[in-house]
């Protein structure tokens, strides 16, 4: 479980990123910070791994604050994922992903093994494992960058809008890549966010927050999207346009769902 | 060209090699002095700059110091140290190094600086330590940079290490300086050959290892797939 307990970050020229934030994330579970940029919702996440130290307030993670921590320690002990992968540029993507596997003192033969089966993991082609990143494409260099992030098996992955730098269609493979895998593995992950549809997609819980990570609304997407508490989330989840307003058309005998604009986006199952 | 012929004549007399004036002698001076002002330099520049570039604190420091040494005659300098130290290597070793230690800096300061901060923030972020950043991710991306430093370094103290004969008898400035003073101008252009050549000659080792440095930072440019390598 990690907890954030009243935190605030302030910077020394006065900019407050995060004014007092709370929340409780319970183990094995996906949740969402979305928001528009200036919310704070990096800042947050780069507090559970003390990328950012709050100005007030503390983070837990099961019942231990990370202040009590070594900074290193702590991140080797969490996957951290970012945009674009984060890989480095003059290492192959085997020793990219057995990085912090290496540096905690796995032999390289070994740490190459199960570096070979994470990017199977994650859907890579082993055959890549000697390329360097920049030889990859957008989706591959994204994939590698999770497989880096498991390598040392966390509980717990943050993810940093991990798939917005790839085009669309990718995107939406890596989601549902995302989330069979997350099936499998039950990671505690931290997800951050401008896109509420990925933040739908992805989440078991979306935590939307407006500037200064003020908690506008937080619920499952389905609440979210049934009840949106203010004008704030409406516009931002973007509740009563074509798309979100769906509505069912019998066609041959079957329901199809068409939205606002009378488009079909799928057929109803019964 | 007749001077030049002249000299080259010079270059090959056998009489100049010998004795305890020999050329080699001369070079061998020449190329041991103007390395220990390099290293020298590279010892305080190298480590200076890196960590001004990996911190980003003292950046306004660097620029005056860079700008301002560059813009100070050497021979000027010479003269000063001469004047304070005396007749010897001292004061030659102390100009050089003020005319090496800037481009070294700026070349390890520019190396780490231009060093992608996403690609550093993520290596802190998945638990490098700063040493292992610096050592595992900075230097390696930023050698072909530091190295293009030290290059320019070398290359301007084995030219001007001519000067050191001027205060302490040392190196292929000595052919230079007597050639002036007894209007030999065989020697004197003679010797001017062969700082050129020596010049030259760094230069080309300089160009190789940068080369090597950019394989290391930038794998992919000059990387064969694994398919196509012949195996040993």
């Amino acid at each position: 479980m990690i907890e954030f307990d009243a935190v605030r970050k302030e910077y020394p020229d006065g900019t407050v990123a995060v004014e007092r934030f709370s929340l409780a994330i319970p183990s094995h579970r996906v949740v969402a910070l979305v928001g528009s940029s200036g919310s704070g919702k990096t800042t947050l996440l780069r507090m559970v791994n003390r990328m950012v130290d709050p100005t007030e307030g503390s983070v837990r993670i099961d019942d231990v604050d990370v202040r009590s921590m070594d900074r290193v320690r702590l991140r080797r002990s969490i996957g951290y994922v970012l945009q674009a992968g984060g890989l480095l540029p003059h290492r192959t993507v085997a020793d990219n992903v057995a990085t912090v596997p290496v540096l905690e003192g796995r032999g390289r033969r070994q740490a190459r093994a199960e570096a070979l089966g994470l990017l199977e993991r994650v859907g890579l082609d082993t055959a890549l494992a000697d390329r360097y990143p920049a030889q990859l494409s957008g989706g591959q260099q994204q994939r590698v960058g999770v497989a880096r992030a498991l390598a040392a098996d966390p509980n717990i992955l943050l993810m940093d809008e991990p798939f917005g730098a790839v085009d669309p269609i990718v995107r939406d493979q890596l989601q549902q890549e995302m989330r069979a895998l997350q099936a499998d593995i039950g990671k505690t992950i931290v997800f951050v966010t401008h896109d509420i549809d990925e933040a739908f997609a992805l989440g078991d819980e979306v935590v939307v927050l407006r500037t200064g990570a003020e908690v506008a609304q937080r619920g499952t997407p389905a609440e979210i999207l049934a009840n949106p508490a203010d004008e704030f989330v409406a516009s931002f989840v973007g509740a009563g346009t074509a798309r979100r307003t769906l509505r069912i058309r019998e066609v041959d005998g079957r329901d199809v769902v068409v939205d606002g604009d009378d488009r079909p986006t799928g057929v109803l199952e019964r | 060209m007749n001077l030049f012929l002249e000299a080259v004549q010079w270059l090959l007399d056998p009489a100049n090699w010998a004795g305890p004036n020999a050329l080699g002698l001369r070079i061998l001076e020449h190329i041991g002095f103007s390395a220990v002002v390099v290293l020298v330099a590279a010892a305080i520049g190298i480590p200076a700059g890196t960590l001004i570039g990996h911190t980003g604190r003292g950046r306004g420091a660097i620029i005056a110091i860079t700008g301002g040494a560059r813009a100070l005659p050497t021979l000027g300098l010479l003269t000063i140290f001469g004047l304070w130290l005396g007749i010897g290597l001292e004061a030659p070793f102390l100009a050089l190094l003020v005319l090496a230690l800037p481009p070294v800096l700026a070349g390890a300061y520019a190396g780490v600086e231009s060093v992608d901060r996403a690609t550093v923030g993520a290596a802190r972020a998945i638990g490098l330590t700063e040493r292992q950043i610096l050592m595992g991710v900075e230097l390696p991306l930023a050698a072909p940079v530091i190295i293009g430093g030290l290059r320019s370094a070398a290359l301007q103290v084995i030219s001007t290490a001519t000067l050191a004969a001027y205060i302490s008898d040392t190196g292929l400035g000595r052919p230079i300086f007597s050639g002036l003073k007894t209007q030999q101008y065989d020697m004197m252009l003679g010797g001017s050959i062969l700082v050129a050549l020596l010049a030259l000659l760094v230069e080309l080792c300089f160009q190789l290892v940068q080369s090597a440095a950019a394989r290391r930072a930038e794998p992919h440019r000059t990387q064969t797939p694994a398919s196509e390598r012949i195996t040993a």
